[in-house]
């Protein structure tokens, strides 16, 4: 029998590796708040990636606790912010968005958070009419 | 230093493969493919002005009073209770099976597919927090109503159409929402430092 020509398998392994990096998403947000999600038994995925906007909450990490101290902070893509900068946040990513309506911002809050600032956040985001939510969380049970 | 010509020898190319495994392997160990999951909540629009959050006047059985406290205590209806019982009493209180007059009023109410039903349109659960209640009591505070929900809608779901409520079609899943609406209300967390 004659040998298989193996002179194109790296073609094929080049189109599986184009096929990853269409599909993935790669975290281009460098977190700088530490934070462990809850864990929950009714989740939703989160349809729409292109759709989603990302806070995160909790205390800073090692590089910026000696600066900014250890109290719980909000993270807007990839700078620190105050709660009344949310609004102005989420109006930005509005428009950077498709399909305006379908906009989810997902909220990615530590554990130990107190639930002050948490519902700071969602005031704001009442105000600008950001009305749906997901609470991030890994599954349980 | 008059050579002849040599032929220089083709470069191997059996090992591109390993090139581009390495590279499938980077990629394959940096990067994300299962999506984000989380509980997804509505939330209410906000109030035209600072007079509409006020509480609308409801009557006392309609409504379902959960309060979190700083220290992670949760008392429902009056009473204090542990996270587990939290589905329970949200089931019992939703659906008042047997109309009783401490829990909500019930209705009638013409829902397409499911026909003349009774129905306890008016109920509410009240969600309140401290300021400094730990956000992981307060999220599984918020799981266990969802999950009460969703187990009312999946009994009536499996009932009526024989199917759990995920494998419903849309217009099936929209009658059974019609019966059992979230209600689930969030007050104004106060900021008492202790029970509430």
């Amino acid at each position: 029998m004659p040998e298989l020509n193996t002179s194109s398998l790296p073609d094929l392994i080049f189109s599986i590796l184009f096929f990853f990096m269409i599909v993935v998403t790669m975290r281009e947000v460098e977190l700088k708040v530490r934070f462990t999600i809850p864990a929950g038994t009714e989740l939703e995925k989160l349809e729409k990636k292109s759709a989603v906007s990302y806070i995160y909450v909790g205390p800073p990490t090692q590089q910026y606790r000696s600066a900014l101290g250890t109290g719980t902070r909000i993270q807007l893509n990839d700078r620190f912010a105050e709660p009344a900068e949310v609004m102005d946040f989420i109006a930005e990513e509005r428009t950077k968005m498709y399909d305006q309506t379908a906009q989810v911002v997902s909220l990615k809050v530590d554990q130990n958070t107190q639930m002050g600032i948490v519902t700071d956040i969602k005031q704001v985001l009442r105000k600008s009419w950001a009305l749906k939510i997901n609470y991030s969380s890994t599954k349980r049970n | 230093m008059a050579k002849g010509k040599r032929k220089v020898p083709g470069i191997n190319a059996s090992s591109t493969a390993d090139i581009s495994f390495i590279l499938l392997i980077f990629f394959l160990v940096t990067t994300s493919m299962d999506s984000d999951k989380g509980l997804a909540r509505r939330l209410p629009p906000p109030p035209e002005d600072e007079q509409q959050d006020a509480e609308i006047d409801v009557k006392e059985r309609n409504v379902l009073q959960v309060m979190v406290n700083s220290a992670g205590n949760i008392m429902c209806g009056g009473e204090f209770i542990d996270i587990t019982q939290l589905c329970e009493k949200a089931k019992e209180f939703v659906k008042n099976e047997n109309n009783s007059p401490l829990l909500p009023e019930k209705h009638n109410k013409e829902i397409p597919l499911l026909g003349n039903c009774v129905v306890t349109d008016k109920h509410v659960i009240s969600v309140q927090t401290d300021r400094g209640t730990s956000y992981n009591v307060y999220y599984q505070v918020q799981n266990e109503l969802v999950r009460a929900y969703n187990e009312l809608r999946n009994e009536l779901s499996l009932a009526k159409f024989g199917r759990v409520y995920d494998m419903l079609d849309d217009e099936h899943q929209a009658a059974i929402r019609e019966y059992y609406p979230q209600k689930i209300s969030e007050a104004e967390p106060k900021n008492y430092g202790g029970n509430k």
